[in-house]
């Protein structure tokens, strides 16, 4: 950034040279893409036919993209410049423009505030009618419906850890663990002791809760990113246990033909006794897909309204102060030990309730589902929602998984780069590239302002600046 | 006693590939406080760029010495790698240096999926694999039917290393280089007060760990002959392990501590289950974590009020 500084002083001679300059610099950027590109893009590896490995170029690729690079590079740059400018011009005129810019977070925050969250709630609730009328009928919504059900399992997953991290502040990196553990709860009990869902699903929290308490009581001592590489330990471990206690979990094969879920009771099936025929209604496969996407959004809400009502309790009180500060929280008598192993055990409760959610869905788990990359996505949920806005995570959650699920219909980018182009290949590119630029773009998440748990006459906006997050 | 040799010999070779690894770890979170979750694929990238020069240099230029090949290979790598790091630290991490604690980390994770897919996608899922480059073994003794061997390999590895550690170790120590990152990491504030170019200090610093990730990363290339797109993660974590073990912030640290981490893996394999041998190495992590945080080498964190 200083670059920019010194090269660009705000006089009117500077235009022309701002434009070489910026040239300049987009020179360099194409350079350097060029220089990224050289091996690992140039040359794409192949099995050639007698099983060598055989060089193809890509001259055209690399070309494009360094292009790409000088284009943006450029622009970047200008744009720069005529902000500088801006500002300098700004600054000659001082004071008539500063009023305007500084409501505007503000009203962005109320409108959302009164008007987003009805409006999401409402939409969530007649999402699938709204889809089947999109569609033309309720079989052909069921990819969105499908899609809604994903959406809501991490909206759900995000709150649950939401506890953790957004409100005790501690940095868990290995959620998916809990989300694993409920999963394998309700597979395994309804293959081998045959029960059924219903009464899986407490077990299920109840046990990743325990857990939690397991994994949460050595690393108590733990701050900030010591915690986080910790837990992350954890979650390997339980992954890799899952694919090597070949007795119990049938390895990394996984543990197919989990019973699916029953509309209390009555199973969606064709004929007698079947859920259609009990109501008196023609047999639709689709019932059980709504079934289970009201299924996950009730879960989701309760999560969501516990975590709520937790924040008002004395524990929830505890967690924020915990977050803000342990050493001020342990002098005024809270017990940091206890505080901590709550946060942990509900967050992963909730995990496990989600987890037989997802195992009663899917009919089948397997480790692969519970990997890293899963515990990366619910935490950057939960990051890019704003940390403690419970709004903003359910925003996260559509953004990060909705959005890439977009690609699958660019269709069109095969007219571009041809038929063999499949944009889905690019989703985790994407993903992890969405990352970082939200981190750049917005550090304090989607939602960065935070209302309060407790208010005295008035109630403010906290912007999310001043809230301590993830020292643990 | 043969096998527990062997396995010696196979283990210091892996711990040092580790170290290398770990070396990148322990300098970013000395000097800025931060896990780059990303290492472990900057280091896979870096096998992906020695394997890619290597074909290379062997078929399409025809270079016939294997030695002469290598040798290019390691200093393209860590050239190309040490690039790669310094796009990294100006594109994802800079920006975000003084931003709130997450931040960077959650900007880390995204760039390693964002590398791990970048290389499926570029180079696609499938693992690659080569024919065995150097595959000469020196017999040291036999006994029962049992050889231990040292291969051709293994020596390259642990000397290319230990000359490399070496050069290292006095670029830390006795350059201006050295002595402005020791005072980065010392006090950031305070360095940039005396003259200091903190930025430039920091860049530099991931581009010396991503050149000694592309070291190890070639030297993988070289032991196993086989890379794929997700061969980062593991090898990151471990390292980090190492790191950790060793007393993060200390160098010498993390060369002890992948080395430990390796032996530990391999004598675990030849012992215990070779299943297990992943689960082994994160336990230490947690362990080591848990009950002697500063680790072996490193110094004790005090907490200020």
């Amino acid at each position: 950034m200083t670059a920019y500084h010194n090269a660009v002083s705000p006089t009117a001679a500077a235009r022309p040279s701002a434009l070489v300059q910026a040239l300049r610099e987009g020179a360099v950027a194409a350079l350097v893409m060029l220089g990224l590109s050289f091996p690992i893009l140039l040359f794409r590896t192949d099995q050639g036919p007698s099983l060598q490995l055989v060089l193809t170029p890509r001259v055209g690729l690399v070309a494009t993209l360094c292009a790409l690079a000088f284009a943006a590079r450029v622009l970047v740059h200008l744009n720069a410049v005529r902000r500088e400018r801006a500002a300098a011009a700004r600054a000659a005129n001082a004071r008539t423009v500063a009023k305007g810019a500084e409501a505007a977070p503000g009203a962005v925050a109320r409108i959302m505030g009164t008007i987003g969250v009805p409006l999401f709630l409402g939409m969530a609730i007649t999402f699938p009618l709204l889809a089947s009328l999109a569609a033309g009928s309720l079989n052909g919504a069921r990819y969105w419906i499908d899609l809604g059900i994903l959406i809501l399992t991490y909206v759900m997953l995000g709150w649950g850890l939401n506890i953790v991290v957004g409100l005790a502040g501690l940095l868990d990196l290995g959620y998916v663990a809990f989300y694993a553990v409920g999963a394998y709860t309700y597979a395994l009990l309804s293959t081998t002791f045959g029960l059924s869902f219903w009464i899986c699903l407490p077990v299920a929290g109840v046990l990743a809760a325990f857990w939690g308490i397991i994994l949460g009581f050595p690393v108590l001592r733990l701050r900030g990113d010591y915690l986080a590489i910790v837990t992350l330990a954890f979650g390997e471990i339980i992954r890799l246990v899952l694919i090597n206690w070949v007795e119990l979990t049938n390895g990394g094969a996984g543990i197919s033909s989990i019973p699916r879920a029953t509309f209390f009771g009555i199973p969606f099936e064709r004929g007698e006794g079947g859920f259609a025929a009990t109501f008196g209604l023609p047999f639709n496969a689709m019932h059980r897909i709504v079934f289970l996407y009201y299924l996950i959004l009730v879960l989701a809400l309760v999560t969501n309204a516990v975590t709520m009502r937790l924040r008002r309790l004395p524990i929830g009180r505890a967690w924020e102060a915990l977050r803000e500060d342990e050493i001020a929280c342990r002098s005024l008598g809270i017990n940091t030990r206890n505080t901590k192993l709550t946060a942990f055990s509900i967050g992963a409760g909730f995990g496990g309730f989600a987890g037989a959610f997802f195992a009663v869905r899917q009919g089948f788990v397997s480790p692969e589902s519970f990997n890293f990359l899963e515990s990366a996505i619910i935490l950057s949920v939960v990051v890019l929602g704003g940390m403690g806005s419970q709004f903003g995570v359910a925003i996260a959650a559509v953004v990060m998984v909705g959005g890439p699920e977009l690609l699958r219909h660019l269709t069109f980018t095969k007219a571009i780069f041809g038929a063999d182009f499949d944009p889905n290949d690019y989703r985790l590119l994407i993903f992890g590239l969405a990352m970082v630029v939200m981190m750049v773009w917005r550090p304090r998440g989607l939602i960065a302002h935070r209302d309060p748990s407790i208010v005295l006459k008035e109630r403010k906006a906290i912007s999310g600046s001043l809230v301590k997050e993830g020292n643990g | 006693m043969e096998v527990f040799v062997q396995q010696l010999i196979n283990g210091l070779t892996l711990g040092s590939i580790y170290g290398l690894i770990a070396i990148g770890y322990t300098m970013v979170f000395g000097i800025i406080g931060m896990v780059n979750f990303a290492h472990g694929d900057v280091f896979m990238v870096s096998a992906f760029i020695a394997l890619i020069f290597f074909l290379l240099l062997t078929t399409w230029l025809g270079v016939s010495s294997v030695a002469i090949a290598l040798l290019i290979v390691l200093v393209l790598a860590m050239a190309m790698t040490a690039l790669w790091g310094w796009t990294l630290e100006r594109l994802a991490y800079r920006p975000l240096r003084g931003s709130f604690r997450l931040a960077p980390m959650i900007s880390a994770i995204g760039v390693s999926i964002f590398l791990s897919n970048f290389v499926q996608v570029a180079q696609g899922a499938r693992n690659k694999a080569v024919p065995p480059i150097i595959s000469d073994v020196i017999v040291l003794f036999e006994r029962d039917g049992y050889a231990v061997a040292l291969s051709y390999k293994q020596i390259i590895i642990m000397a290319v290393t230990t000359v490399l550690l070496t050069a290292f170790w006095f670029v830390v120590r006795k350059t201006s280089l050295g002595r402005a990152q020791r005072a980065c990491e010392q006090d950031r504030k305070m360095a940039a007060l005396l003259g200091i170019d903190v930025d430039r200090t920091i860049s530099l610093t991931f581009v010396l760990g991503a050149a000694l990730a592309a070291v190890a990363g070639t030297m993988y290339f070289l032991y196993y002959g086989v890379v794929g797109f997700s061969d980062g993660f593991v090898p990151g974590v471990k390292a980090f392990t190492a790191a950790v073990l060793g007393g993060i912030g200390s160098l010498p640290g993390a060369v002890l501590g992948g080395l430990i981490i390796g032996l530990v893996e391999t004598l675990w394999s030849a012992y215990f289950s070779i299943e297990y041998k992943d689960v082994a190495a994160f336990s230490i992590l947690a362990i080591v974590l848990v009950f002697m945080p500063s680790g072996i080498l490193g110094r004790p964190e005090v907490e200020k009020v």
